[in-house]
Order: C-alpha cells, then sequence, then structure tokens
C-alpha cells in the first residue's frame, strides 16, 4: 500500500487563535450573566440593599464582555482581509463550483455518513469545509443580532458614542421588550451552534486523525504529502535544520 | 359655550382674572419649569411669555379611548394645571368637557379651523380605527378618519395623547379586530408630540402644553417623537427600587417576606427595565405614589404592543406561535436536548458505518508504536 506522509500545514495564524478563544471565553460569559440577567436566582436575606452589589456586578460583567466580545470581532474582520487563505472572507461562502461540490461531499460523507466510491484527497478540507464555513457565517449573524440588540439596549445607559451609535434599534423595533426577547432567543442560538460545533470537531479528529482539535491550539493541521506541489514542501529545502522536520510526522504506512 | 372665550387675551390675563395672585402665577411658573427640566434661570422666559403669549386655540378630538387622558389632565396636581386645559388654552373643541352639543359644537370647531388655520394645535386622544371604512368609530355621522385628517389639515403641530394615539394601545392589542391605528400612521406631514402612557401624566401634559406656549416650538424629541424631557430614561433608572435589584433581592411572589421587604419587582413580571416614562420621579396623584411604589410592577404602559407582551406578572413570556406555555427557555431547552440526543445517535451511527477506516488506522497506529525505536 502507498505510504501516508503527512505534513505541518500552518492553517490557522496566531490571529485567528487569540481570536477563537476570546471568543469561547466571551460567549460562555456573556451566555452565563445573561441568562442570570434574565432570571436572577431567588435569595432569601433579611439583607438590605446597601450590603451588597451582586446583580449590578453581573450586570457589569455582562457589558464589559460585551465590548471585548465586539472588539474581539472586528478584529476578526479586519483578519479576514489581511489573513491567509484559510481565513479569508471568500473561505466563508461557496462562491466556487469546488466549494458548492464540497458541501454535497461533507453533507453526504459527514453528516448522512455514506461512503465516498473513489478516495480522492482533495475532498478533505484543509481549512474550514464548505458547510462548516456556512455555520460560521450563520454564528456570525447571530453574533450581529447579538451586537445590534445588546448595544441597542445598552446606549440608553451610556454617553459614549459607541453604544449610542445603536440607538435606532430600539425605537426600529417599537420598544425594549422585543429587542430584549429577540437578544434572549438569540443566546440559545448560541448554545446549540457550540453544541454543533465541538461535536464535529470531535468527530473530525477522531474520523480524520489530522490533529483538528489540536490545530486550534498550535495552528497547523496534518496534510498528506501529495496534496502539496513538491518544490512547495518547506521540509526539504536545504535549510531544513531550522525547519522541524522530525520522523514522527511521516507516519510509514502498510 | 361656558366660557366666553377670548383669544386675544394672554394665559397671564386671564390666569389673574380667575381670581389667582401674581404669587400664585409665579409659583406656578416655577413649579411647570422644573417639571419641564429646565433651568432655573428659565423660570423667567416662562413667565414672561405667559404674559405676553395670546392663548392659542386648541381642537382636542376624541376616538377610539377611555378618556383616562383627559382625566389624568384634569387631576394633575396643581390648580392652574387643569385650568390650563380647562379655560387657559382656549379648548374650542373637546367631545367631554365642552358646554356645546350637536350642531353647534361642529360649527364651532368648523370656526376655529378656518379663523385659525395654520395655528391651532389639534390634540388627538384615541386610535383612528381604519378597518370597514372606519365604522367603529363615528362622531357628527363622519368616521374617525375623515375627522381627523380635516383637523389636522391646518393644524400647526399634533399632540397624540396616551398610547392610543401614539400606539394603538388596547384596541390595537392582537388581533386588532377593528384596525385601530395610531395618528402617526395616518398624518405623516405634521410635527406631531407622542405623549404615550395609560394615561400620561397629567404634569407631563400641562408641561408639553406649557412648552409650546413659552417657546413656540416644539419640545425636544427623541427618535420616536417623544419629548425627551420625560421619556429619556426607563422608570428603572429612576425607580426608588432600584437599589434592591443591584443587590439582586428580588420579590418572587406578592405575598412573600421579600416583597413585604420591599425587595425589587424584577422577577414578578416588572416592566420598568424596559418602559421609558417619568413615573419614578414625577408620579401620580399629586407625587403621592406610582404602581411599583404600592408594590405592583411596572405594566409598561407607554411602551408599544404592552398588551401584547405577554402576562404582566412574567419575566418573559411565551412566544407567538408555539402555545401559550412555552417559553424561549423551555423551548431552547427542548432544542438543545433533542440535539444533544441526535449528536449521539451520530456519534453512534459515525462509529458503527466507518468501523473499517477506523480499525485499520487504529491497526496502522499499533503496528507503528511496535516498530517505535526508543
Ligand atoms: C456585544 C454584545 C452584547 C451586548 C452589548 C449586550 C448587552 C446586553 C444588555 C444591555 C442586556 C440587558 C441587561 C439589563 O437590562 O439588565 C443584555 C441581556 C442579556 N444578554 Fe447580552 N449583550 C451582548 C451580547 C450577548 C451575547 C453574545 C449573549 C449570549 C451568548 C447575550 C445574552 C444575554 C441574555 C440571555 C440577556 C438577558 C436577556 C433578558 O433580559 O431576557 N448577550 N445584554
Ligand atoms: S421594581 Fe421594577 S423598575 Fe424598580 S428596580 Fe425593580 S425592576 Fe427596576
Amino acid at each position: 500500500m502507498r505510504s501516508k506522509n503527512y505534513k505541518r500545514v500552518y492553517v490557522w495564524e496566531l490571529p485567528v487563535r487569540i481570536f477563537h478563544w476570546i471568543n469561547v471565553l466571551c460567549i460562555t460569559v456573556l451566555a452565563t450573566t445573561g441568562f442570570i440577567i434574565a432570571d436572577p436566582p431567588a435569595i432569601l436575606s433579611g439583607a438590605e440593599a446597601s450590603e451588597s452589589y451582586w446583580f449590578g456586578t453581573v450586570r457589569f460583567i455582562h457589558f464589559a464582555t460585551a465590548y471585548i466580545f465586539f472588539f474581539n470581532m472586528l478584529l476578526r474582520i479586519y483578519w479576514a482581509f489581511v489573513g491567509n487563505r484559510f481565513a479569508n472572507w471568500k473561505a466563508f461562502l461557496p462562491f466556487s463550483r469546488k466549494m458548492r461540490k464540497n458541501i454535497l461531499h461533507v453533507l453526504k460523507i459527514d453528516i448522512l455518513l455514506m461512503h465516498d466510491k473513489t478516495n480522492d484527497v482533495r475532498n478533505i478540507s484543509v481549512g474550514h469545509n464548505s458547510v462548516a464555513a456556512l455555520s460560521y457565517v450563520a454564528l456570525f449573524i447571530v453574533a450581529v443580532v447579538q451586537v445590534i440588540t445588546g448595544f441597542g439596549l445598552y446606549a440608553d445607559n451610556s454617553g459614549w458614542w459607541l453604544p449610542d451609535l445603536f440607538s435606532w434599534v430600539v425605537p426600529l423595533f417599537g420598544g425594549d421588550f422585543m429587542v430584549r426577547t429577540i437578544h434572549h432567543v438569540a443566546t440559545w442560538f448560541f448554545i446549540l451552534f457550540t453544541l454543533i460545533h465541538v461535536y464535529l470537531v470531535f468527530y473530525h479528529d477522531w474520523l480524520e486523525g489530522r490533529g483538528e482539535v489540536s490545530s486550534m491550539f498550535g495552528g497547523y493541521k496534518f496534510v498528506q504529502e501529495d496534496r502539496l506541489t513538491t518544490e512547495d514542501i518547506e521540509d526539504l529545502n536545504e535549510n531544513s535544520e531550522e525547519m522541524e522536520s522530525t520522523p514522527a510526522e511521516t507516519s510509514p504506512s502498510s | 359655550m361656558a366660557f366666553e372665550r377670548n383669544t386675544q387675551e394672554t394665559y397671564y390675563d386671564s390666569i389673574i382674572k380667575q381670581g389667582y395672585s401674581r404669587r400664585d402665577f409665579m409659583k406656578f411658573a416655577t413649579y411647570i419649569a422644573a417639571y419641564m427640566g429646565l433651568e432655573t434661570t428659565m423660570i423667567g422666559q416662562v413667565a414672561k411669555s405667559l404674559e405676553t403669549t395670546f392663548r392659542i386655540p386648541v381642537i382636542w378630538e376624541h376616538f377610539q379611548e377611555c378618556t383616562c387622558c383627559s382625566e389624568s389632565f384634569i387631576r394633575s396636581d396643581h390648580p392652574i394645571v387643569s385650568d390650563i386645559i380647562l379655560d387657559k388654552i382656549s379648548l374650542d373643541y373637546t367631545l367631554t368637557l365642552m358646554a356645546a352639543s350637536g350642531h353647534q359644537a361642529e360649527a364651532a370647531k368648523h370656526a376655529t379651523m378656518e379663523k385659525h388655520k395654520g395655528e391651532y394645535i389639534l390634540c388627538v386622544e384615541g386610535s383612528v380605527p381604519l378597518g370597514d371604512d372606519g365604522n367603529y368609530c363615528c362622531i357628527a355621522g363622519r368616521s374617525a378618519k375623515d375627522i381627523l385628517i380635516e383637523a389636522a389639515e391646518g393644524a400647526k403641530a399634533i399632540i397624540a395623547w396616551g398610547s392610543c394615539a401614539c400606539n394603538g394601545c388596547v384596541q390595537a392589542a392582537y388581533p386588532n379586530p377593528t384596525k385601530a391605528t395610531p395618528i402617526h400612521k395616518i398624518i405623516k406631514d405634521k410635527p406631531i408630540i407622542k405623549v404615550p402612557g395609560c394615561p400620561p401624566i397629567g404634569e407631563v401634559m400641562a408641561g408639553i402644553i406649557v412648552h409650546l406656549i413659552t417657546f413656540d416650538r416644539l419640545p425636544e424629541l427623541d427618535n420616536i417623537g417623544r419629548p425627551k424631557a420625560f421619556y429619556a430614561k426607563r422608570v428603572h433608572d429612576s425607580c426608588y427600587r432600584r437599589p434592591y435589584y443591584d443587590a439582586g433581592l428580588f420579590a418572587e411572589s406578592f405575598d412573600d417576606q421579600n416583597a413585604k421587604e420591599g425587595y425589587c419587582l424584577y422577577k414578578v413580571g416588572c416592566r420598568g427595565p424596559m418602559t421609558y416614562n417619568s413615573c419614578g420621579t414625577i408620579r401620580w396623584n399629586n407625587g403621592v405614589s406610582f404602581p411599583i411604589q404600592s408594590g405592583h410592577g411596572c405594566i409598561g404602559c407607554s411602551e408599544e404592543d404592552f398588551w401584547d407582551n405577554g402576562p404582566f406578572y412574567e419575566r418573559l413570556t411565551g412566544l407567538a406561535g408555539f402555545g401559550i406555555e412555552s417559553s424561549a427557555d423551555t423551548i431552547g431547552k427542548v432544542a438543545a436536548g433533542v440535539l444533544a440526543g441526535g449528536l449521539a445517535a451520530h456519534a453512534i451511527a459515525a462509529n458503527v458505518t466507518k468501523r473499517k477506516e477506523l480499525s485499520d488506522r487504529i491497526r496502522r497506529g499499533k503496528a507503528n508504536e511496535k516498530k517505535f525505536e526508543s
């Protein structure tokens, strides 16, 4: 059998990884504090209000995290124009025929669990596969909804121009009530997305064995050598001492 | 008519003629300036313009409404406030308060509309039904829509009193059988001041009228047309129970110890955090109290669609189309549960259908482990 030589490919650049983990943290904090704001726990105590400020603190954390979430998102949008091909905005929408074919392929193989008739390595995506890419577009839209409704609610609490940019939101929806309802419902989309997203990451890691999970930490995925043009393979260059080229990277295969 | 109305009289003249002293008048000017949110240096200007401006003619139309706006106005704290509406603003036509009736009243209205074209203020209380050719509300044989369009024609500005005129209120609640419609959806070419609330606070109503008189222009409005002086803040932002909210101390039901302690009513459905009004500062009935102070959450009566925003005693309400009992959270929990089940099933199915690839890979991996040197 042909030997499968795996090569290390730098897929997720540092800014993408930093964005990803800040985003994870923000969404976790925002969803948790948000649900506490929506339905605070019952505390029976004889305390006086002056002794405590915990609910105010929860709201403060929500708003502060919201700013981080928002600026983080802006940085990612910037990176979609200057980052590598896997981070580029064009990687997210099925512009090419190849990407549209990939949608069908992913639906067949990974969702309906069918089998490929021929084994074409090109079918395996290196960056996002085209279905996953669409799910990130959907997440981005929900995030925009969340930013718009969130800052819309926040605008009146603030004298700063940035939240004030969103003062058109509440009148548009007729009132705070509608805006809060949308904001609350959208939170559930983050939760549903996270379930699917995390599951599929593990799924790909387990079934493809190309370092899907670790790629978001180190940035590398492993790609079969025959997908790379030979002169491009960094490990074969003369200055390969500087490059890591350990035997562990190639898996001699039966 | 009950009173001899003379629009060539200044406000001051008519207040003095009514038997108030100059001192009373100055007190009133100070009081109303404070409500309008003006600086103390402006009190002189308020007094001055009440002394020098002639009374503006006002036509006050009543359509689909309950008259609570008029009631609120005439019950407002300061006697001169109610006098302003009853007498001082030269209210030329209002179904509830005028003495004339029938043809006589209609004739008086038309006389004002002609004589003061482009100058009179049109106050509208109530919404306008557009369903069935407007037949649900007819006065003097004409539909509310016709009357409104005719009266708006020569008006200088329109004041939409109350939630009915601003957003349709209860008669526009789902399914809105009469197609009750707020004023701004019918009249597009006139400045409209929206004064929502069911009813609005009397002092707010008076403040807006005095503002029109004093400065001869509209008060500063927010982007949906409400005067900023009274609707810029949420009830929640001026609520005296706010410290309990920030401390996370909430009444869980209306009869628990927390409610007796006066804790925040957020969890029993208070709409204060979503309602723009001045109840927390101006309060009601001569500043005696307001709903939250009396132990009942705010129902958001000055907000659009407040009747459709679900039970007044719940924080989050059912989503339309999913049945009464299901809140967003129940749907979310069910969806997450179903999804988690689906993913688990998928995981099992994947391991079964792809078992060949998996066992091959495991075998190769084990073989490599054996060949591993050090
Ligand atoms: C830029 C982003 C965001 C901003 C500016 C923002 C702001 C706000 C504001 C102002 C409130 C109302 C709090 C109050 O009135 O006390 C709120 C509530 C809430 N937020 Fe956010 N938020 C943002 C993002 C998010 C995200 C990403 C989530 C979920 C993942 C989230 C979940 C919630 C929830 C569940 C509530 C409670 C809603 C309710 O009252 O039922 N927020 N947020
Ligand atoms: S009672 Fe209502 S308005 Fe007052 S602090 Fe609580 S939630 Fe806000």
